[in-house]
């Protein structure tokens, strides 16, 4: 009870601290953001040695050794090497140049995924979704048909910069970024939805978890 | 004219202090009034209606507290459906600072509906990697996550002992707040052939609306006001249906707030 208490007193003092942010900036904010900084790092360091670095390898390490697999065991200090090869940035440059190995390792494979996933997962797929009949029995379904069709052909021909774009291309471009605002502007709503819903959460903290409680709690409610 | 000088001129922290208690007033009260229910939210509702009792719905956390007010209500509301259909639940994510919430939300839902850890729910805690994990787990679940949460084996669940791989697992539910939701898509969904249902930040969900129409996904659940139309799905109004009134009332305020200004925008030009 009495945990519960003082972590919401202190979530309600860091929540208006951050705040008082939007009437200008002052000490009681910047303790809070140096404070979020370094809890923040610290609770990434205990989780990735806690949720990684443990049981991926070291205790994967000791099981492979107990059952004698001599090979996997190898295998598993090539990533633990690499993952320390890394860290030899904050050693200076004289060594500092190891840790490219690594960071190649990763772009390496991080090119090799994505490039097969942007293909099989976005590119093929939305090809085939833009694939649509132009006309349908239901007039709702065409017209979106429609929309679809000519939203991503006039989208597509205003990024066209190989020629000049004059007469059908010009026109098609002007349309094109008719319908890419329009996508701005409902990514802009969702924006400003998302935002407030933020604030929202929070009020809903300060009163419903803060406030009534500690009222109640002083016999006021 | 003189009015409307005053509202293009005023300071920026009067809006903030506005908005502040458009949103505050509404909440005071609680209300929840009815939402319309969206096509990708329903769609969302009845792939999950729609799985037999039994079935294993892996839920991503891929959020942190940063966006938790839009999607925690959202993940609440997927685990309140989970377990009403008797579902088993396979909690994991790929941030941090979400697994704590995941562990929350788990534990309030669970008692809820006297579920048991283990028999009936898991959670297999946070490793990093994104892309690696999700194409690794398509061949064997054990390979990245052979303990859960609290380091327990996983194979020491009854459940879990048939769960290998995107085979076994009858849905995918991803709560994102960032990119992740579109990894899913490209590495379990197009690879693998997994089901996914994305329940999102406002920020994301316009990025999300293309798997929807090309079929990779089974339907999205959008910011508060998804999460919303989920708990009215639900008849079990929680805390987004409570900010729907805040919400609304808040956008409406800021739609009239940009009218003011380019009216405002407008004769200030006219007059130059």
């Amino acid at each position: 009870m009495m945990g519960t208490i003082l972590s919401t007193w202190i979530a309600a003092t860091l929540t208006i601290a951050i705040l008082s942010f939007l009437y200008k900036d002052n000490p009681l904010y910047k303790f809070a953001e140096h404070l979020y900084v370094g809890i923040s790092a610290a609770f990434w360091v205990v989780y990735v040695w806690a949720f990684d670095v443990i049981p991926m390898i070291w205790d994967r390490f000791l099981e492979y050794k107990a059952a004698g697999n001599w090979i996997e065991a190898g295998v598993l200090i090539i990533p633990a090497v690499l993952g320390l090869m890394m860290l030899t940035r904050w050693l200076g440059p004289k060594v500092g140049w190891i840790s490219r190995w690594p960071i190649a390792f990763t772009v390496g494979i991080g090119a090799g995924l994505g490039v097969i996933a942007s293909i099989q997962g976005y590119l093929i797929p939305q090809i085939r979704g833009t694939l649509l009949p132009l006309f349908a029995k239901s007039p709702g379904v065409m017209i979106n048909n429609i929309i679809i069709f000519f939203g991503v052909i006039t989208s597509i021909l205003y990024f066209y910069f190989s020629k000049e774009l004059k007469g059908v291309l010009r026109v098609g471009s002007r349309v094109g970024i008719i319908f890419i605002m329009v996508a701005f502007g409902a990514s802009f709503g969702y924006t400003v939805m998302a935002r407030i819903s933020l604030l929202i959460g929070r009020m809903y903290f300060l009163i419903y978890d803060w406030i009534v409680p500690t009222l109640k709690l002083i016999g006021i409610m | 004219m003189k009015i409307l000088e005053k509202i293009i001129n005023i300071d920026r922290r009067v809006i903030f202090l506005l908005i502040g208690l458009v949103v505050f007033i509404p909440l005071l009260f609680k209300i929840v009034t009815p939402t319309k229910i969206s096509e990708p939210v329903k769609k969302a509702y009845e792939a999950i209606e729609a799985l037999p009792p039994g079935s294993n719905v892996m839920i991503s956390i891929d959020f942190d507290p940063t966006s938790a007010p839009e999607c925690m209500p959202m993940y609440i509301a997927i685990l309140r459906h989970c377990f009403k259909r008797n579902l088993r639940v396979i909690v994991l994510g790929h941030i941090a600072y979400g697994i704590p919430l995941g562990e929350i939300g788990l534990e309030k839902v669970s008692k809820e509906f006297g579920k048991k850890y283990g028999v009936d729910y898991v959670n297999l805690g946070f490793r990093p990697g994104y892309t690696a994990i999700m194409v690794g787990m398509g061949r064997e679940i054990r390979d990245f996550y052979a303990q859960d949460y609290r380091g327990t084996p996983i194979d020491s669940f009854p459940f879990m002992r048939d769960v290998h791989n995107y085979n076994d697992i009858e849905m995918l539910v991803d709560i994102a707040h960032g990119y992740s939701a579109e990894l899913w898509v490209q590495y379990a969904g197009a690879r693998y052939g997994q089901r996914i249902i994305i329940g999102s930040t406002g920020v994301v969900a316009p990025d999300i609306y293309p798997y929807l129409q090309s079929g990779q996904i089974e339907g999205i659940i959008g910011g508060m006001k998804g999460a919303a139309e989920y708990e009215q799905l639900l008849k079990r109004p929680d805390m987004a249906a409570i900010g729907m009134p805040a919400l609304s009332i808040s956008h409406f305020f800021i739609v009239f707030l940009i009218i003011m200004a380019n009216i405002g925008f407008f004769i200030r030009r006219r007059k130059r």
